[in-house]
C-alpha cells in the first residue's frame, strides 16, 4: 500500500467517503480480485454490500434512498473501488452512473419511485445499452427497432458489449422509433429483464475487466408499455448525450484508481526487491519510473476532481468531460505498462496484480468511448468556439 | 444505561512510520491519521450493546488536538449518539499522557454518569496500555481489561479476558471500566448515509482547562529510534544442521 499521496482539499464528507470506501474495498474486494479475474464471474453478493454502504445511489436524492451527494463523491468512490479491482469498479460504474444516474436525470417521478429504490439498495442490478455490433462509435446508426403497436412499443434487435448485461434487472436501452429520422428517431426505454422476449447471451470472454460481466442483449418482440419511455419519444439522443458527460467524468475515476493500484503494488516491491546488493528503488531509472507514475496519478486526479466539481456546480463542459477521461485513461494504460516493467519477471506473472491491472487498463482507452472519439470531441468542441 | 467510549486519533495503521530526524518522536506532518483500531472495537461493542437494548446512549469522547473531531465524526457515523471533544493540545506531535487523559475522563464520567466506560486496551501509537487502568483507580471502579467477550447482565458484566496462557472469565459489577482486545468483534463500515447523518449529531467542544486538569507532560522522551533492522534468516537442510546452527549461536 502506498499512502504518501498528496492530500487534495476535497472536504470532510468526501474524505470520510474515501476512507470508508477504501477500507471496504481493500478488505472485501482486493483479496478476491485475482479470483474474479480468473473465473471471469462477478461476485453478486457485492451488490447488496455496496447498497448497504450507500455507494449505489451517491448522486440520488434521499427520498429514493440515495446519499444526495455529487459527482466528485462518485468519482472518489469509483476510484477506491477500482484501486481494489478495476473490473468491479466498471460494473459498479455501469450500475450506479450509467443506469441509476440516467434514471435520476431523466426519469419521471413515477419511474424514479418505481426503479431507483431497488437499484440503490442493491436488490436490483442496473445496466445501460447503447452499442450494437454494427454501431459502436457511430452510435446513432443503431438498428434496434421499437415499433409502436396499439398501447405499447415492440422491440426487435440486439445490443452488444453491454456491461452487467447478463445480470441486470433494470436496463436503460436506446432504440430506433423512427429509422428515417436519424438522431431524432431514437428513444430511450426502461427495460425489465422479466419482460417476455428479452434474453442475453452468456457473458463474454475478455482480455481484461474480466468478471465485469459483458453480454449481448437480444430483443424478440419485447413489448414495452408507454410508461417505460425514458424522457420523450424521439428525444433519446438528448437523454443519451446528457448522460455521457457525467459518465465520462465518473468513469475517469477508474483511471485514477488503476494508477493508485499500480503505485500500491510497485512501491513496496521497489523497497523490498534487491539486485546488485540493494533495493532496486535506489536506482535512478526505477526512481524515474515512479516519479512519472506519481506525476501521472496526481495530475489526472487534479483534472478529474476539478471537472467533477464543475459537474457539481452545474458547469461541466463537453470538452472537459471528454478530455479528463481521455487523459486519465491513457495515463492509466501508460502507468500500468510501467508498473509491469518495474516489477520485471514478477510483474509478468499472472499471479501478480499488475498483470491483471495492465489488461484491465486497456479497456479504459476503448470502453465508454474510444480515445479517438474523445479526442475528436475535444477538438470539435474547441473549434466550434472559433467559427 | 449510558456507555462512554474514549477514542484516540492515532497514525493510521497502514502508514509506514518514520522517526523524525532529531529523534524527538514520530513524524506526523501530512500523515494519514485514523481512529485507534482498539477504540474502534470499543465503539462497535458499545453500538452493539445499544442495538441489543442493553444500553440506551453511546457517547464518544476524544482528548487531544482539534483535528480529533474527525475521529469523533467516525464514531458518530458508526452509530454513537453524541460526542465530546476535549482540546488539550494544539500541536499534533504533543501526545497527552495516560494520567492526564484518565484525569480528564474521570471528570467527564462525573458529568455523564455512564454505567460502563468501554475503551481500547491501548493505543497503537505509544502502546502505553494504561488509561483504562488509571481511570479505574481514579474512580474507584472495577476494571475488566483485555476483553474478548462481554456479556452485560443487569448491573454486572461477565467479561472474558485474554491473559497470558489462556482466557480468564470474571464478573464485575457496574459501573465498570472495560478495555477491549482485538478479537472482541469486527467493527462495521460506516455507511454513506450514516456519514452524512453524523454531521448533524451533537459534538460538544471543551478544553482541558474546563476540567481543571494540567496536561503538562511528566515524562521526557529521551530518544525515539527506528527498530533495528533484522538480519536475513537462512534455510537449513536438516534437523541436524538446525541443532548445529543453534549450538553455534549459543541458543541451546
Amino acid at each position: 500500500m502506498f499512502t504518501a499521496s498528496m492530500n487534495f482539499d476535497l472536504g470532510d464528507d468526501i474524505n470520510a467517503l474515501r476512507d470508508m470506501t477504501h477500507r471496504w474495498a481493500q478488505d472485501r474486494i482486493k483479496p478476491i480480485a485475482a479470483e474474479i479475474d480468473k473465473s471471469n464471474a462477478f461476485p453478486n453478493e457485492l451488490w447488496k454490500e455496496m447498497g448497504d454502504l450507500g455507494l449505489l445511489g451517491i448522486t440520488v436524492p434521499e427520498e429514493f434512498g440515495g446519499a444526495d451527494m455529487g459527482y466528485l463523491a462518485h468519482v472518489i468512490a469509483i476510484e477506491e473501488v477500482a484501486r481494489a479491482s478495476a473490473s468491479v469498479s466498471l460494473s459498479y460504474g455501469a450500475h450506479s452512473n450509467l443506469c441509476v444516474n440516467q434514471l435520476k436525470l431523466n426519469g419521471s417521478p413515477e419511474q424514479k419511485a418505481k426503479y431507483l429504490p431497488g437499484l440503490v439498495s442493491g436488490d436490483h442490478i442496473g445496466a445501460l445499452a447503447m452499442s450494437e455490433a454494427g454501431a459502436g462509435s457511430d452510435v446513432v446508426s443503431m438498428k434496434l427497432r421499437a415499433e409502436k403497436k396499439n398501447d405499447r412499443y415492440v422491440l426487435n434487435g440486439t445490443k452488444f458489449w453491454i456491461t452487467n448485461g447478463p445480470d441486470a434487472d433494470t436496463l436503460i436501452v436506446y432504440a430506433k422509433t423512427d429509422p428515417d429520422a436519424g438522431s431524432r428517431g431514437i428513444t430511450a426505454f426502461i427495460i425489465e429483464k422479466t419482460m417476455a422476449g428479452f434474453s442475453t447471451s452468456p457473458h463474454f470472454d475478455k482480455l481484461g475487466m474480466r468478471g465485469s460481466n459483458t453480454a449481448e442483449l437480444i430483443f424478440e418482440d419485447v413489448e414495452v408499455p408507454f410508461e417505460n419511455v425514458l424522457g420523450e419519444e424521439g428525444r433519446g439522443v438528448a437523454v443519451l448525450m446528457s448522460g455521457l458527460d457525467y459518465e465520462r467524468v465518473t468513469l475517469s475515476g477508474i483511471g485514477t484508481g488503476i494508477m493508485a493500484a499500480c503505485l500500491d503494488e510497485v512501491m513496496p516491491y521497489l523497497a523490498e526487491r534487491k539486485q546488485f546488493g540493494q533495493p532496486i528503488g535506489n536506482f535512478q531509472l526505477m526512481q524515474g519510473k515512479i516519479a512519472d507514475m506519481y506525476t501521472a496519478l496526481n495530475s489526472s486526479r487534479a483534472y478529474v476532481y476539478e471537472v467533477a466539481k464543475a459537474c457539481d456546480r452545474g458547469e461541466v463542459t463537453r470538452q472537459d468531460a471528454a478530455a479528463c477521461v481521455l487523459y486519465a485513461s491513457e495515463e492509466a494504460m501508460k502507468v500500468a505498462h510501467q508498473a509491469v516493467q518495474a516489477m520485471g519477471g514478477t510483474g509478468f506473472m499472472n499471479e501478480t496484480p499488475v498483470s491483471r491491472i495492465f489488461r484491465d487498463a486497456k479497456l479504459m482507452e476503448i470502453g465508454a468511448g474510444t480515445s479517438e472519439i474523445r479526442r475528436m470531441l475535444v477538438g470539435r468542441e474547441l473549434m466550434a468556439k472559433m467559427v | 444505561m449510558k456507555v462512554l467510549v474514549p477514542v484516540k486519533r492515532v497514525i493510521d495503521y497502514n502508514v509506514k512510520v518514520r522517526v523524525k530526524a532529531d529523534g524527538s518522536g514520530v513524524d506526523l506532518a501530512n500523515v494519514k491519521m485514523s481512529m485507534n483500531p482498539f477504540d474502534e472495537i470499543a465503539v462497535e461493542e458499545a453500538i452493539r450493546l445499544k442495538e441489543a437494548g442493553k444500553a440506551d446512549e453511546v457517547v464518544a469522547v476524544s482528548i487531544g488536538v482539534k483535528q480529533a473531531q474527525e475521529t469523533l465524526r467516525t464514531a458518530l457515523a458508526m452509530g454513537a449518539d453524541r460526542a465530546i471533544l476535549v482540546v488539550a493540545a494544539d500541536d499534533v506531535h504533543q501526545d497527552i499522557e495516560p494520567l492526564a487523559v484518565a484525569k480528564i475522563l474521570a471528570k467527564v464520567v462525573e458529568e455523564e454518569q455512564p454505567g460502563i466506560v468501554l475503551c481500547g486496551k491501548q493505543a497503537i501509537d505509544n502502546d502505553m496500555n494504561a488509561t483504562g487502568q488509571m481511570l479505574s483507580a481514579l474512580l474507584g471502579w472495577s476494571q475488566a481489561t483485555f476483553a474478548s467477550e462481554v456479556d452485560i447482565d443487569g448491573d454486572s458484566a461477565v467479561v472474558t479476558r485474554e491473559v497470558d496462557g489462556g482466557l480468564q472469565t470474571i464478573k464485575v459489577s457496574t459501573p465498570t471500566i472495560i478495555t477491549v482486545d482485538l478479537r472482541l468483534n469486527e467493527p462495521r463500515y460506516a455507511s454513506l448515509p450514516n456519514i452524512m447523518k453524523a454531521k448533524k449529531k451533537p459534538l460538544d467542544e471543551k478544553t482541558a482547562a474546563d476540567y481543571g486538569v494540567d496536561v503538562t507532560p511528566r515524562l521526557e522522551v529521551v530518544k525515539t529510534a527506528e527498530p533495528a533492522e533484522r538480519a536475513a534468516g537462512i534455510i537449513v537442510g536438516s534437523v541436524d544442521e538446525l541443532v548445529a546452527k543453534l549450538k553455534e549461536a549459543g541458543a541451546v
